[in-house]
């Protein structure tokens, strides 16, 4: 094709936009509402994903050392627990750092475990983290086997529950994700179908004067591209409007939980990415297929 | 030069449209299809630019067999001829102008060409004034002018008629009429399906009359000969 006909079929497609008036606006509109419903739901969930991410990369397992074991038998049972392949770090807390992380975490009613320093009846402490924190109960399994560990500790129950929660809502998530994508595509190539069967004795008219089929199919091809990326302007704006305020609003309040949502930048200008190729692609998608059928004379 | 061959058309519904045809029309000829509704003059037309194919016998137009042509390249078989229909048949979305240029942007003629040539046809059929106008803008007889400006503005060497004159009211007719005498003047060949007895008693051509599939008469300045 020649760079003047692409040219042409550019100019066609705007022109077509304008003046098939209403129906431009049906479809836009279409893919606005099915956008706006994808985007905030895209939003919570990687916000969701990301919270889960930080509480699980907080999980770590505590190995309780026999104080029968001396330096050599530490450095052995180090080497041990670094040997197993899910362990990503093991990090030594001696007993005295133990206690004083004990008396600071529990406040003024910590000094009364002022006394214990003379004579401390806490373990030495291997501070394992796990490369995936799925595997910690595998690993603090496989540690409480080995020699000198008189306990592997990583919050039992809790962890458990948590992990099958994020699993879940994972899981729920991707399906609604999927289910409301299938709608999109579904409700924006119908509207976009219903655009395009009011034109198929324009589409019929045209073959008989002699366009081939790629003539006619181009400046549809085009106009469903700037139907989806019309369509996509208005999510992408509310979303980065609303998702700005709700991160000024939340961001310092759950920063006291050690809770982190996504930063503005660069998370926003990827989901404007998402949105924009999101609209585009179901705009030619549902142009193109709907075109096809016509194509058939 | 169009030519038929022992063509015979017979629809999936069990209709026999067309029943064995032969004929041979010349370049530059001017040719009217006449016949009852339901006797197949339609089928005839469309078999001509290739709307319909044969179930067997050949047509052929200018050296081409129509019947062989693939779906996907019979929109570039249309561009060597011009076809006018009853109901027009203009894009409603596309200003005069623009309708017609469409059949020149389909072969990408060169712009400034496309510009001159439209040109010269609107003036052609007396409507260079309305160029920018939209088909719902004008009446019926300025549309089937804007239609035939499209079907000739190729140059092609045969223009292929349904009814042209078939919504039409008689004074708009016979305009109709005299920019076919004046395209067909020019060396084109003409074949039209007409049902108006008078226009073919008056200007006077060959007339093919199709009855029941089959061609009853072929006269050269022959006369409508039904009763309407």
């Amino acid at each position: 094709m020649k760079i003047r006909t692409l040219g042409r079929h550019a100019r066609e497609s705007f022109k077509s936009i304008w003046r098939n008036g209403w129906m431009t606006f049906a479809s836009v509109s279409a893919v606005t509402v099915t956008l706006i419903l994808v985007g905030v739901f895209f939003v919570i969930m990687m916000n969701l994903n990301k919270v889960a991410q930080t509480i699980e990369e907080d999980v770590q397992i505590r190995v309780h050392i026999d104080v029968a074991a001396n330096d050599e038998d530490q450095q052995k049972l180090k080497a041990e627990i670094e040997k197993l392949p899910e362990v990503q770090s093991v990090k030594f807390s001696s007993k005295e750092q133990e206690l004083e992380e004990l008396i600071k975490s529990m406040g003024e009613d910590g000094q009364a475990f002022k006394l214990f320093e003379q004579d401390n009846p806490l373990n030495d402490v291997f501070i394992v983290k796990t490369k995936n924190p799925q595997d910690t109960m595998e690993a603090a399994k496989d540690i409480g086997k080995l020699e000198y560990v008189t306990k592997a500790v990583y919050g039992k129950g809790t962890v458990e529950k948590l992990f099958n929660f994020i699993k879940a809502s994972r899981n729920v998530g991707i399906v609604l994700i999927a289910g409301l994508f299938f709608t999109a595509i579904f409700l924006i190539s119908n509207t976009i179908k219903i655009t395009i069967i009011a034109r198929r004795r324009e589409i019929k008219i045209m073959r008989l004067v002699g366009a081939t089929n790629n003539f006619i199919r181009w400046p549809f091809f085009l106009e469903g591209l700037w139907l989806g990326i019309l369509g996509s302007i208005l999510p992408i704006i509310l979303l980065a409007i609303a998702y700005y305020h709700a991160y000024d609003y939340l961001a310092p309040k759950l920063m006291g939980n050690f809770i982190q949502i996504l930063p503005y930048n660069p998370f926003m200008y990827q989901v404007s990415g998402i949105l924009l190729l999101m609209g585009g692609l179901i705009g030619v998608w549902g142009s193109v297929m709907s075109v096809r059928k016509f194509l058939k004379v | 030069m169009i030519e038929m061959q022992d063509v015979f058309k017979k629809y999936p519904n069990g209709v026999t449209a067309i029943n064995g045809i032969d004929v041979r029309i010349n370049q530059g000829e001017f040719v009217y299809v006449v016949g009852p509704s339901g006797a197949g003059k339609s089928t005839f037309i469309k078999m001509m630019y290739r709307e319909e194919v044969p179930t067997s016998g050949t047509i052929t137009m200018n050296g081409v067999n129509v019947a062989k042509i693939k779906n996907k390249k019979v929109p570039i078989f249309r561009r060597n001829l011009g076809v006018v229909f009853q109901d027009f048949k203009l894009l409603p979305m596309k200003t005069v102008y623009e309708n017609v240029a469409f059949a020149l942007e389909v072969i990408e003629a060169q712009p400034k060409f496309i510009k001159k040539r439209v040109m010269e046809v609107l003036d052609l059929v007396n409507l260079k004034h309305k160029a920018r106008m939209l088909p719902t803008e004008l009446s019926g007889g300025e549309q089937q002018r804007v239609s035939i400006a499209r079907s000739i503005v190729n140059s092609p060497k045969v223009v292929i008629a349904d009814e042209p004159t078939g919504n039409l009211d008689p004074e708009t007719s016979w305009e109709i009429m005299n920019i076919f005498e004046e395209i067909n003047n020019r060396g084109t060949t003409i074949v039209m399906a007409t049902h108006n007895r008078e226009i073919v008693n008056t200007i006077k051509h060959r007339v093919i009359a199709i009855e029941a599939g089959k061609i009853a008469r072929d006269e050269q300045r022959g006369d409508y000969g039904y009763e309407n």
